[in-house]
């Protein structure tokens, strides 16, 4: 159905075809949570690895920053309709995560877990072969709190409410479970290419 | 929660300007009644199928005959200038929703109710009030709201109605570039310090805390309101980042 008198503004080509169906670039970089920032104190923090309530590994600060480190740099595209551009991301794969554990996933799901309560589902499928790490660096500085920091998931080919902010660990489950949005309304996997934004879409 | 009927077609029924910025769109659509709190999508098509799609916050009670949408036009923006310059009675527009399942407050929910607004941030919170006023609802509310000046401060009229009529709902404005119209209003930049002061000058400790604005602005009465002493897990954000 066209709108009368809407013409929009049209990404050049090139952007055009990096832009996911009804997303549009912005060049800030918006904040979106859904309540205070957690200040998280770098000495008490660790990142575990659990399989339901069953710890498999657990990282220090200075333990996680001492696995191998991966850089990747893309574009991300938010549910709100925002894609940013060639952001530049440094931190652990997860690949390399389970490798230091001495671990396989023992099962295709995982619930990303945060330090305020947060968490997101997402298939295993979607963090393994180089596609997702802890990210805890990004445009060559430490992880600002607001976005994140000091260290957040980063799985960049899905929507960005599943990259997590102030990520506190990974837990295999058994079942896929629908974490906070996903409980809210929203998309259980979450493509932006298949623009799988809300429950009910495809 | 999420817009279970699908994408539909949304008339335009009349439009009023709020502030010299913001423009409520008037809409008749088949909504499954909303709560409080909740936005929709909508999707414009240009005529060779080019699609922009935003969220807006209803600001409209629930059960209201039509949906009332207050969009703020954004210089570099490319919806919101249509619906500022182009679209009119009439026009028909694609809508999903409502949508959102957190940012959202029910009439039965324990108070006492803060709610903090910067700018347009002000609409999700109209939607709380006006249906809180609907019912009658006398827990303790306070809505602090902060524009740069008076004539930016949208239903501030309306708003004034609600307090005047209910001894349990308290509205401090903050015009951080403007003088103040009434004598307990503020003409600082709100902070940690003065939202604490308003807080004990309030007398209540909020329950629940709803926090809508600009990026910056709900950062930063979020974190006041925890070092206040406010639960974390209290207090739900939305933010306007600055998106077109």
């Amino acid at each position: 159905m066209a709108t009368r008198g809407f013409t929009g503004r049209r990404p050049a080509a090139a952007d055009a075809q990096r832009l996911p169906p009804g997303q549009h670039e912005t060049h800030d970089f918006p904040v979106l949570s859904h309540g205070p920032t957690p200040y998280v104190d770098l000495a008490s923090w660790r990142f575990t690895l659990s399989h339901g309530p069953r710890p498999l590994a657990s990282w220090t600060w200075d333990e996680f920053n001492a696995l191998p480190q991966t850089r990747w740099s893309g574009d991300i595209h938010c549910v709100t309709t925002w894609s940013k551009f060639d952001t530049q991301w440094q931190g652990v794969a997860i690949d390399d995560l389970l490798a230091a554990a001495g671990v396989a996933a023992p099962t295709p799901f995982v619930l990303a877990r945060s330090h305020d309560g947060y968490d997101t589902n997402v298939p295993f499928a979607d963090l393994t072969a180089g596609r997702a790490m802890i990210a805890t660096r990004f445009g060559g500085a430490a992880l600002e709190s607001e976005h994140g920091g000091p260290a957040r998931l980063l799985v960049p080919h899905l929507y960005f409410w599943k990259s997590a902010k102030w990520i506190e660990g990974l837990r295999f489950t058994n079942r896929d479970e629908a974490g906070f949005w996903e409980l809210r309304g929203y998309h259980m996997r979450g493509d932006p290419w298949r623009e799988q934004r809300y429950t009910n879409d495809p | 929660m999420s817009g279970d009927r699908g994408w539909q077609t949304a008339t335009i029924v009349s439009a009023q300007m709020r502030t010299p910025r913001l423009k409520s769109i008037f809409l008749r659509a088949e909504l499954e009644q909303h709560l409080a709190g909740q936005h929709v999508d909508l999707r414009l098509t240009a005529d060779d199928g080019y699609q922009a799609r935003r969220s807006y916050s209803i600001a409209s009670a629930p059960g209201a005959a039509l949906v009332e949408l207050a969009i703020e036009r954004l210089a570099d923006g490319e919806v919101s200038p249509y619906f500022h310059d182009v679209a009119e009675a009439g026009d028909a527009i694609e809508l999903l929703g409502p949508i959102g399942g957190h940012f959202v407050w029910r009439p039965d929910d324990a108070g006492p109710l803060l709610l903090v607004a910067g700018g347009s941030g002000v609409v999700p919170l109209l939607a709380m009030l006006r249906q809180r006023a609907q019912r009658g609802i006398t827990e303790p509310a306070l809505l602090i709201y902060s524009a740069r000046e008076w004539g930016e401060l949208a239903f501030a009229d309306e708003l004034q109605g609600y307090e005047a009529a209910d001894p349990s709902l308290r509205i401090r404005f903050v015009t951080t570039r403007g003088p103040a119209q009434r004598t307990q209003d503020l003409t600082q930049r709100l902070d940690a310090s003065s939202l604490a002061q308003q807080l004990a000058a309030w007398g209540h400790r909020p329950l629940a805390a709803y926090v809508c604005g600009a990026t910056r602005f709900v950062e930063t009465i979020a974190s006041g309101l925890v070092h206040c002493g406010v639960d974390a897990g209290a207090v739900r954000t939305e933010r306007y980042g600055g998106v077109a």
